[in-house]
């Protein structure tokens, strides 16, 4: 099937008769650590110079800088597409930095500024019968609010979410399982204060109900149930057909099957998603603004009258603008983190004991 | 045990169970425990689609009751005083503004994002990688409130330099003209740069699995023809990679256009239309809701849920297009394989 | 019925092939290797341990022996492929003629360049075409012109023995093919650019009879032109297709694989010295 290519083959390239060295001219391994330090003085140097006193700026000079030098310097020693990908790293690199930076601020800022304030007075106490420019105070309240609304919206959400997915996965055949499964889609990318407006226009102008915990906990809800959906239906997916055909083939009916073999098994990986879904509503704040008001006293029945949450109280605080309100605030957004990283590092912790073997992670 | 490595096989997604098997059985003589609970988790799903339906129906009645009366052109007027008589109120300037300050969001976000993940997929130390990969999970988690915070309190002073430098060497182009230097950076600009911030996370983890997706034999194929690593990379992950970048930009977007609170803490909103992004003004549907909300009456609440009502119509877009290419992106990988 | 060599071109880029010569590079292309002292690692685990070896050039090299004995470690270590492995570390030298692929100033890259490599699995960049797919390496190597470029792709499929069957398809993607196709495919982008060594890691081991017979016969031809190494599991092959044949194995599982012994193929399968080359051969393990 060949004609005789091989035996015209080596017009077309072939290597110097001394073949080509595979060594090549190569900047030193240290040459980015330099580049960097070089860089990152000119920029803090000469910015300050200049009188562009925003670290903002030398940092961007800085990464540009970098960038720069980088392509430059390979480009003379070595060649153009050692400089194209030496380029690419340092990109790379400088992305990572950029990032880096302002997240660890954000943590660094909360951290520190939430530290000076947050106390045991702090987490139980409320601002009942306080000014706003008065010191002190705290966040019981808010505390409490939030686990009752979230706790009421879980309840809410997790049977409804984790149901749905049983659904997809085991039952979902058809148009209503193509049409659940569009809409979980959707749902989950709905804004919180457009779940927040629709309870209101719901609940709230329709049905005339005022303020309440539990008008906040039904849109967390709403904003939940996705999450939930598509964690659980994830899990559920991974747990192999075989337990289910062995189950079946003894004759437990399928119900049982997934009540005692499907769910049992992905049990782990479902209270992840649960708490992972948890967290995230944990922190919403605009609809919560909508519904639940704010109060600064200790209302302790979510079904009646206006609560605090954390994220709502971190806002009113914020709002409020004097000194001891920002500081409330700031420790207020610290109490909020640690909540919702707890929730988080437990969910992860949750999801790494009882991964099911094989399903890797 | 073969030690040798020889077959990368393509890390594929978890093999979902094939359609017809468990419910094979199903039909039969089907026993009552059955029904109840086939019809619960049904019933579930029906609810979750009846609440889908119930918003848009909600949403719409209440907006359609303020629309009503509204006497300025709601997509056009930039004014909003649903309280006035006759009542105005328009979307104009906050469609500007979330428009604007989402634009500047993905402008940042998008590159730096593909970025980071590329770091974390292909460049990082495998001891960073796992590490930082964890770390970004967790800050996606982070609540908007706190970022938000952040924003108004630590990000506005530190950006007033950059803002300044913006409007003495840009501030010929407009855009980055500020008529008022030296007050504080509540602009929608630097709305623009917290949201990049905000949905840097959402963003990199999703390129990242799509990154860490691409088979590794296409990986070692371009190694072999004596790619750098950088041609690896173009040769043969951003390829597969490509409409993940995409629906993953679209998810980050859906958040930047949703957000709430960070750009309520920032922004110092107003009325008057402008093209000086640096400058205090404008604002975003979210952000209006949130500020606008306390002091209005019934009649003015159904005037915030009619704008609701067009950032849940534009979100719902712009989620829709997202899973779509994703979907696309399954067909394609599975015709692939 | 081939289109005439592609004219040398003064604008080549300098660290491009040149085109010079030819006669001269047949007989200077393919090169020996020499391996002496090679131990690879896996972090911590050593998959082979102090290999000594020489790789003729212009011939067919075969490494056969049980799964895990490190074969495949070998042949990738020997385009430092290995190294891009998580944790994969190389001691010990690979001289390529004079040259130690593992010295303080060789890039990694242009080892690759020089030494090609086949995979198990045929794999055609899925996105791209046919022609793209020869092209790929080329166009990594500078700029060249697109008649020049043609001409290449060209010689490389034919020189893989696919010219024929997909002349009439280049623009299309190379994953519409048949395994067989996809693995001469990438065959021909290997030796497109113009490689000394060509490694082949079980190339024929996702084909059928038909299409390994195929292979077989194109790397019956190629050696002429390169020296190649391929690992297999099928000692037929090894004894079908190649010259010398250098039998692995290890003590027991989880130790590192160790080479036994290298000779001429004919008398490996014949008369081999050590006895459990014999008994691999005969079938009595592995």
């Amino acid at each position: 099937m060949s004609d005789n290519a091989l035996t015209d083959r080596p017009q077309v390239t072939g290597p110097p008769s001394a073949g080509p060295s595979l060594a090549r001219r190569r900047l030193p391994r240290w040459t980015p650590a330099l580049v960097v330090l070089v860089s990152v003085g000119l920029g803090v140097g000469g910015g300050s110079l200049a009188g562009w006193e925003s670290r903002v700026q030398q940092g961007l000079i800085a990464a540009l800088l970098s960038v720069i030098v980088t392509y430059a310097l390979t480009s003379l020693v070595e060649d153009s597409r050692q400089a194209r990908d030496k380029v690419a790293t340092s990109v790379v690199w400088v992305c990572f930095a950029a990032a880096v930076v302002p997240l660890v601020s954000l943590a660094w800022t909360t951290v520190s500024r939430g530290a000076e304030l947050l106390d045991g007075y702090f987490l139980s106490h409320s601002m009942g019968g306080m000014t706003n420019i008065e010191e002190g105070g705290g966040v019981y309240h808010a505390f409490l609010g939030t686990v009752e609304q979230v706790g009421l919206a879980t309840l809410m959400a997790a049977p409804v979410g984790l149901l749905t997915a049983v659904y997809l996965v085991e039952y979902g055949r058809g148009r209503l399982a193509q049409a659940v499964t569009f809409f979980v889609d959707v749902m989950t990318g709905i804004p919180s204060i457009v779940a927040g407006l629709f309870v209101l226009a719901f609940w709230n102008l329709g049905l005339g109900f005022g303020p309440s915990g539990f008008a906040g906990s039904m849109a967390l809800a709403i904003l939940m149930m996705p999450v939930v959906v598509r964690s659980t239906e994830e899990m559920l997916k991974l747990v192999p057909n075989e337990l289910r055909e062995a189950s079946l083939a003894l004759g437990v009916p399928k119900w049982r099957t997934v009540l005692k073999v499907v769910l049992p098994t992905s049990m782990g990986g479902i209270a992840t998603g649960v708490m992972l879904a948890v967290a995230r509503i944990a922190g919403e704040t605009a609809p919560v603004m909508l519904l639940v008001f704010g109060n600064p006293l200790i209302n302790p029945n979510p079904f009646s009258g206006a609560q605090e949450s954390l994220p709502l109280y971190v806002w009113n605080q914020y709002k409020l603008g004097n000194a001891a309100s920002i500081d409330r605030a700031w420790a207020g957004a610290l109490t909020l983190i640690a909540f919702v990283m707890l929730l988080n590092l437990l969910a992860r912790g949750i999801a790494r004991w009882k991964a099911p073997k094989g399903a890797g992670r | 045990m073969d030690l040798s490595h020889t077959s990368p096989a393509p890390t594929a997604p978890p093999p979902t169970p094939p359609d017809s098997d468990p419910s094979a059985v199903k039909g039969r003589a089907v026993h009552p425990g059955d029904k109840i609970f086939r019809g619960l988790s049904r019933g579930s799903g029906i609810t979750l689609l009846v609440i889908m339906a119930a918003i848009a129906a909600f949403l719409t009645y209440r907006a359609s009751i303020a629309l009503s009366a509204n006497s300025a052109n709601f997509l056009t007027a930039f004014e909003w005083n649903p309280q006035g008589d006759p009542p105005a109120f328009g979307i104009g300037i906050l469609a500007f503004g979330t428009a604007v300050s989402s634009v500047i969001a993905m402008v940042i976000a998008v590159p730096v994002a593909v970025g980071i993940a590329l770091f974390i997929s292909h460049y990082a130390p495998r001891r960073i990688a796992a590490p930082l990969a964890y770390v970004i999970d967790l800050l996606a988690a982070v609540p908007s409130i706190i970022y938000g915070l952040w924003g108004a309190l630590f990000l506005v002073p530190y950006l007033d330099g950059l803002t300044r430098w913006l409007d003495r060497f840009l501030g010929w182009t407009t855009l980055f003209e500020m008529s008022n230097p030296g007050s504080p950076a509540r602009s929608i600009f630097t709305v623009g740069i917290l949201l990049a911030i905000m949905i840097l996370p959402i963003i990199t983890n999703v390129c990242r699995e799509v990154f860490l997706q691409a088979p590794k034999m296409y990986e070692e194929a371009a190694l072999a023809l004596g790619a750098t690593r950088w041609e690896v990379i173009r040769m043969s992950v951003l390829p597969f990679g490509r409409s993940g970048i995409i629906s993953a930009s679209m998810l980050g977007l859906g958040r930047a256009l949703g957000e709430t609170m960070a750009v309520a803490t920032v922004l110092s909103p107003g009325s008057v239309f402008t093209w000086h992004l640096l400058d205090p003004g404008s604002g975003t549907f979210a952000q209006n809701i949130a500020a606008k909300f306390n002091e209005a009456d019934e009649f003015g609440r159904d005037a915030l849920i009619a704008s609701g009502l067009v950032l849940f119509v534009i979100t719902l877009l712009v989620n829709g297009a997202a899973r779509y290419i994703i979907a696309r992106r399954k067909e394609y990988s599975g015709a692939d394989a | 019925m081939s289109p005439g060599p592609a004219a040398p071109t003064p604008r080549a880029p300098a660290h491009a092939p040149s085109r010079t010569h030819p006669e001269k590079a047949t007989d200077t292309m393919a090169k020996r290797i020499d391996v002496s002292g090679l131990t690879a690692f896996y972090g911590g685990h050593r998959a082979i341990d102090d290999i000594s070896m020489s790789v003729e050039p212009r011939s067919v090299t075969a490494f056969i022996g049980p799964s895990g004995c490190g074969k495949s470690t070998l042949l990738r270590t020997l385009n430092r492929m290995h190294e891009v492995t998580p944790g994969g570390r190389v001691e010990g030298k690979v001289m390529l003629d004079h040259e130690d692929l593992y010295g303080t100033s060789v890039d990694p890259v242009a080892v690759r360049r020089t030494i090609g490599m086949v995979f198990q699995r045929p794999n055609p960049f899925p996105t791209m075409s046919i022609y793209d797919n020869v092209a790929a390496g080329l166009r990594l190597n500078g700029d060249f012109r697109k008649k020049e470029l043609d001409g290449i792709v060209e010689k490389s499929l034919k020189g893989a023995n696919l010219w024929n069957e997909v002349k009439d398809r280049l623009g299309k993607p190379g994953s519409g093919l048949s395994g067989g196709q996809q693995q001469r495919l990438c065959i021909a982008r290997a030796i497109a650019v113009q490689p000394q060594v060509l490694l082949m890691d079980e190339p024929c081991s996702a084909l059928d009879p038909i299409s390994t017979l195929a292979i077989e016969d194109l790397i019956g031809e190629l050696k002429s032109r390169f020296t190649i190494v391929i690992v297999t599991h099928n000692m037929q092959q090894a004894a079908r297709v190649s010259d010398r044949t250098a039998f692995f194995n290890l003590s027991a599982v989880g130790r590192p694989g160790k080479l036994i012994e290298i000779d001429d193929t004919e008398r490996i399968f014949s008369n081999p010295s050590v006895q459990a080359t014999e008994d691999y051969i005969s079938g009595r393990f592995g």
